[in-house]
């Protein structure tokens, strides 16, 4: 939660410089993002690739465990499909887009900004943020009504950091693994089906 | 397209070899932090130089609660069928 208000707070600063135009000229002349969105990535592979913790929960792989990224992947396009149907003047491939970044909303945003358009990536930015602190604020809600996987499909990529506190919390400590597992695997997903999708449209 | 995936696995690749070497690591994940915080910033400029997207942001905040709303229903509401009808777990071990 903390993380996702410093995030939306650095995004907000640079909204009110580029409507005060306090910026010079050539900040905005020259387009980084898409070289800056490698390096990006490749970092972001080396923190998942170097986390000892990461391999672990991957070596529980079996097919059941594998079931509740799956899950989260069909159910989250699923349910997006179905608010489609009751929304005008959009495309189903931006909000599919915008659903495949699970939550992780700085990653999902930079590369949908860089590969459709810098207002989707805002969509993006705001949706996974809000899909990060619903999860926070309605997990014990969802473990209620829904079982005990709910706030791990509801968290999505964020499983893995931001969501796992509150995931021990309501589901219990036995349900780590398996959030770890799914962080993991959705967060990996991320890129790959957000290019997919955008190709698609 | 693809250039990002395989920049990740190749990213992925080098943390797993690089993987004892903890001081790399986590430099590697604090660039991350300051290099989202700075992409974001420019997102930022980029929205508030462009009037057209400032007029429409409300109504792109609504559209970003409704895709965050069904996204979200629509994963536990599948998490729940599968868990509870095909795949029945009491502890969380699968």
């Amino acid at each position: 939660m903390r993380n996702s208000l410093i995030i939306l707070l650095f995004f907000a600063v640079g909204v009110l410089s580029g409507v005060y135009e306090i910026l010079p000229g050539w900040l905005l002349a020259n387009d980084y993002s898409t070289r800056a969105l490698y390096i990006l990535m490749f970092l972001v592979g080396v923190g998942i690739g170097g986390d000892e913790r990461s391999l672990k929960a991957l070596a529980k792989f079996n097919l059941k465990i594998f079931m509740v990224p799956v899950t989260t992947i069909l159910g989250t396009f699923l349910g997006i499909t179905v608010v489609y149907v009751f929304l005008s003047h959009v495309s189903l491939t931006d909000l599919l887009a915008v659903g495949a970044g699970f939550g992780y909303y700085s990653l999902s945003s930079i590369i949908i900004s860089d590969l459709h358009s810098a207002e989707l990536g805002v969509v993006a930015l705001l949706a996974n943020v809000m899909r990060e602190i619903i999860t926070l604020v309605m997990a014990p809600v969802f473990v209620r009504y829904f079982g005990k996987f709910a706030p791990i499909n509801s968290g999505g990529a964020t499983s893995m950091d931001t969501t796992l506190p509150v995931i021990s919390a309501t589901s219990g400590k036995e349900y780590v693994i398996t959030a770890l597992f799914h962080g993991i695997i959705l967060t990996i997903s991320v890129p790959f089906l957000v290019a997919i999708i955008l190709s698609l449209g | 397209m693809f250039t990002v995936v395989i920049i990740m696995a190749a990213g992925m690749l080098a943390g797993y070899l690089l993987r004892k070497h903890k001081k790399l690591i986590s430099l590697s994940e604090r660039l991350v932090m300051w290099a989202i915080y700075l992409l974001l910033f420019l997102l930022g400029v980029t929205i508030g130089v462009n009037d057209q997207i400032l007029e429409r942001f409300a109504e792109m905040g609504w559209l970003a609660f409704i895709i965050a709303v069904g996204g979200i229903g629509g994963s536990i509401l599948i998490g729940w069928l599968v868990f509870t009808f095909f795949l029945k777990s009491k502890t969380g071990q699968l």
